[in-house]
């Protein structure tokens, strides 16, 4: 079947087999930052968002995203760095494996709900397993990253 | 110190963070085949009739391999070093099966959708064997998981194949009997632990394929790359010079990828058909087909005199390696040697242990490696003692500890030459606000707040047996390449020993570039597990630059027209203090390259007599549902003697990574068999790893001491902060209700349950 999917700002029209699931569709197009840790939809790492809404990729059929817009770690790399050098600064990547997925939905918590609470932001995140960091290291990167923003910081990315 | 002791960002943050391809499967080339492997149903069994004509003839499948393909000697999957105490028990495809999951048949082919097809196109027909399912029954059992005449020990590990024994052994120190008897008071308990999941988030992978020379090139997730190599020699039959092993960045170990779990089947495909391909496990066949913890049964008998000094320990282990002996021989040590010396008080020990062959899954390495499954055992234990004893389990453990410069005749009889166990202790006991909530409170709702606490051990190597490389050469700019073959697993090793080397060489991290793992060009180095990184193979580093700097120095002084003495350096240039004249790094580095056979290149080796303990503890408060059993985590304080902290904020996450995990173990993570033998928590659906929601939180903190044989004073960190969860927690769960429970999981409705037949 054929589908047209705005994939990072691109449209791309492709002939596609209707079990194709959207983690490997957008892998064959060399998102590699979409990541696969389960065949279950429990450990997040494949988010990316769907019209702009966090979704788990793993858990979706390419076909389902015919006629509509799909955003990776590759489309919001500015969004993202800025955002990363705070979890850097705590040395909560560990592996990384599970980062593009946890940063993904953090960007997506963040447009949702400026200030967030500790508690808010651990439910937001709840379904992004990482099971180096113990979380707490996110957590302070997060935060650290909020207070920036809130001192007006968004303006002097590096 | 400039280097060590900083902040410093990982060297490969960035990329990790914005998601860069640098993982096996991001690198693999788009046209590999792919391998997939039919394993078995039965728990023991032997292959009576294998048929894949059929799978063959499925469209563009490339290959299919069954028993009668692959070479008959045998060889272990376990990455250690010469001389190998795993025994050599396994084949590539064996017609003899021993587990749910041991694999059949390898198929290769173009693309997924045709190997899956042709995965249900093999014909098996088994004759079905009586199987071992419960470890109890396995030593002497008419039933034998290796009856095969081809099996062998390569060590004196105390290994039988005909009575199902992997390994057994006994040391001892002392009448541990006689001084028992003598005490006032004992505690007699088996503690259990299952075989539980590393669960890093990258499953097991590696892609193969052959360079222009014909020799078979392996990138795999792996902490090992040169033991890989050397079981791919093995398993193929082919010398060490046709095979290359390197990594790419890796999603995670925690010892899973110190065993060559995947590695041989594309590679004995790619070294057949001449094709690259690569294997992906999946989340199930890494939950089932694997190499996890290694389930343990510990029994303690502790005694004390009634004015609380331990006098004496008898620890017996009986550890289950299931159908085939990576780390069997080595892991069970640790649940003795690991968990006994904490205690300096002992006038007697005996640590004695069989480990069994059973048909489940092989277990492996994970974290802690058989010193988490003793320490959940002898804290548990001396908890309940103090309960016993009607003392206080921080002032009981504060009167029996060892202390710096104390002998450890259970720990090989090193010397404790740092040790700020006691400060761990103390502080740790302060921070969770021990005097004001202990035991217990309740706060008449239905809930229970408690605290427990509990100590960790751990070693900083493999004693007299691992080997640490490092070279490090000089560019013609001044800047460094440090090449070396531990792995960095997420765990930032690569950062850490670029910071050593700047120390050394006084240069900023940046300037050293780091390269490795690889068998081609990095020196050879055991691999990154046993803790030994950075103690090892961080010694390594300090020698190979410190040996660099006064070759640098030697070639100054002859550009300077000095002796080496007369010179200063500073990292950036060297001063000839006699006339002030001045040669630049860049100078040094670019004289280096013209008319000299002196080359401004190290390496270095190293290997220790030694493998300082690090220390901690560790105290958890929770609140207990005393109706539905549910634990909540509130707070976990941990205190850290890892000597000097090379990089505070990695060894932070490190410790809090590893606390989380043991939360999992304690609480969550469960390992439940069927009646024939199949693992049922088989995805992260029904094996359930912390979410943040679950962890409460966690607090680290690091105590002061400095070890005199390590590199700048450290030891070793990425294993001991496992340790002291599941006891700590076990602890605060007899706190609220006075039941201990020595198996883990806890789980709420085994505490429910428990609370209604009180
Ligand atoms: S791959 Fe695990 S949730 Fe999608
Ligand atoms: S950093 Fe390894 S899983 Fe999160």
């Amino acid at each position: 079947m054929q589908i047209n999917v705005v994939l990072n700002g691109k449209t791309i029209t492709e002939e596609i087999a209707p079990d194709l699931l959207l983690i490997d569709f957008v892998r064959n197009h060399k998102c590699y930052s979409v990541k696969r840790g389960c065949e279950t939809s429990n450990c997040g790492l494949c988010t990316v968002f769907l019209d702009q809404k966090p979704v788990l990729s793993c858990g979706i059929l390419a076909a389902r995203a015919d006629g509509h817009a799909v955003d990776t770690l590759e489309g919001l790399l500015e969004e993202a760095k800025e955002f990363a050098m705070f979890i850097a600064d705590q040395g909560a990547e560990q592996c990384g494996f599970c980062n593009p997925g946890m940063i993904m939905n953090a960007i997506a918590l963040f447009r949702e709900n400026k200030e967030p609470s500790d508690e808010e932001i651990r439910e937001y995140l709840a379904g992004n397993l990482c099971r180096c960091s113990g979380y707490e290291g996110q957590l302070r990167g997060i935060r650290a990253f909020l207070e920036y923003k809130k001192q007006g910081g968004a303006l002097c990315v590096q | 110190m400039r280097s060590v002791g900083q902040p410093v960002r990982k060297k490969d943050a960035e990329a990790l963070l914005t998601g860069q391809p640098v993982y096996m499967d991001d690198l693999a080339s788009r046209d590999c085949l792919i391998v997939k492997l039919l394993r078995s149903p039965y728990a023991n069994a032997s292959v009576a009739e294998i048929d894949t004509k059929a799978a063959q003839m499925v469209d563009g499948i490339e290959a299919v391999y069954t028993w009668k393909d692959v070479p008959e000697q045998r060889f272990t999957l376990a990455g250690q070093t010469y001389p190998e105490p795993s025994p050599y028990d396994r084949l590539i495809l064996d017609r003899h099966v021993r587990y749910v999951g041991d694999p059949v048949a390898i198929v290769a082919g173009e693309d997924e959708a045709c190997v899956d097809r042709a995965l249900k196109k093999i014909r098996v027909e088994y004759e079905v064997l009586p199987s071992i399912l419960d470890f109890h029954d396995a030593k002497d059992s008419p039933v034998l998981v290796h009856p095969e005449k081809s099996w062998r020990a390569l060590c004196p590990v105390g290994a039988d194949n005909r009575r199902n024994l992997c390994a057994s052994g006994e040391s001892h120190e002392g009448d541990v009997e006689a001084v028992l008897s003598d005490c006032d008071v004992t505690v007699e308990e088996t503690y259990h632990v299952k075989a539980v999941q590393q669960t890093m988030m990258e499953t097991f992978r590696t892609v193969c394929y052959k360079d222009v020379y014909g020799r078979l090139n392996v990138m795999s997730s792996t902490q090992i790359v040169y033991h890989v190599r050397r079981i791919l020699s093995n398993a193929l039959g082919i010398p060490k010079s046709q095979i290359r092993v390197f990594k790419p960045r890796i999603g995670g170990g925690f010892g899973a990828k110190q065993t060559a779990v995947c590695e041989v089947y594309p590679a004995f495909v790619t070294w057949k058909t001449g094709k690259p391909s690569k294997i992906i496990f999946t989340r199930e066949e890494t939950q089932t087909a694997s190499s996890p913890r290694h389930e343990m049964e510990v029994s303690v008998k502790i005694g004390a005199d009634h004015d609380g000094r331990i006098r004496a320990m008898d620890v017996y282990t009986l550890s289950n390696t299931g159908a085939y002996g990576e780390h069997g021989p080595t892991t069970v040590g640790l649940s003795g040697h690991k968990s006994i010396p904490l205690y300096g008080s002992l006038e007697a020990h005996r640590f004695s242990y069989d480990v069994v062959y059973t048909n489940r899954m092989s277990a492996g390495a994970y974290r802690g490696y058989g010193a988490t499954q003793g320490i959940f055992a002898v804290e548990t234990a001396v908890n309940e003692l103090a309960g016993k004893l009607k003392m206080d389990p921080v002032e009981l453990r504060l009167k029996n500890m060892v202390r710096e410069g104390q002998k450890m005749p259970a720990y090989f009889g090193e010397t404790a030459t740092s040790c700020a166990l006691d400060q761990c202790l103390a502080r740790t006991a302060r921070m969770i606000g021990w005097k004001e909530k202990y035991p217990y409170r309740d706060l008449g709702n239905g809930k229970i707040r408690s605290v427990g606490i509990a100590m960790g051990m751990q070693g900083s190597c493999i004693s007299g047996v691992d080997v640490g490389s490092a070279t490090i050469k000089l560019n013609e700019d001044g800047t460094y390449l440090l090449s070396i073959a531990a792995s960095d697993m997420g765990t930032g090793c690569d950062t850490i020993l670029a910071q050593m080397g700047a120390e050394c060489l006084e240069c900023p991290v940046d300037n050293i570039a780091v390269s490795g793992a690889d068998t081609d060009t990095s020196p050879y180095d055991s691999g990154s597990y046993a803790s030994s990184t950075t103690y090892v193979t961080g010694t390594a580093v300090q020698h190979a630059c410190e040996k660099l700097r006064e070759r640098i120095l030697e070639l100054a002084a002859k550009m300077l027209e000095c002796r080496a003495g007369d010179l200063d350096f500073d990292g950036r240039r060297a001063k000839n203090l006699q006339n002030g004249r001045e040669a630049s790094l860049a100078e040094i580095g670019v004289r280096s390259m013209c008319n000299n056979a002196n080359a401004l290149q190290v390496t270095e080796s190293y290997s220790s007599p030694v493998s300082p303990p690090p220390f901690m503890a560790g105290a958890a408060e929770i609140e207990l549902d005393t109706e539905t059993g549910h634990v909540e985590i509130l707070d976990y304080a941990a205190v850290v003697d890892c000597g000097t902290v090379v990089n505070p904020n990695l060894a932070r996450v490190q410790t809090e990574g590893g606390i989380v995990q043991g939360i999992g173990m304690a609480l969550h993570e469960n390992i439940q068999y069927n009646q024939s033998g199949k693992l049922l928590n088989n995805s992260l659906m029904q094996y359930k790893i912390p979410t943040r929601l679950d962890m409460g939180k966690v607090r680290v903190e690091f105590a002061g001491s400095y070890e005199p044989t390590g590199p700048f004073g450290a030891k070793s960190i990425g294993e001991i902060v496992i340790n002291t969860p599941a006891p700590a927690i076990v602890h605060a769960i007899a706190n609220a209700t006075g039941l201990w429970f020595r198996t883990l999981p806890v789980t709420s409705e085994e505490i429910a349950m428990g609370m209604l037949e009180k």
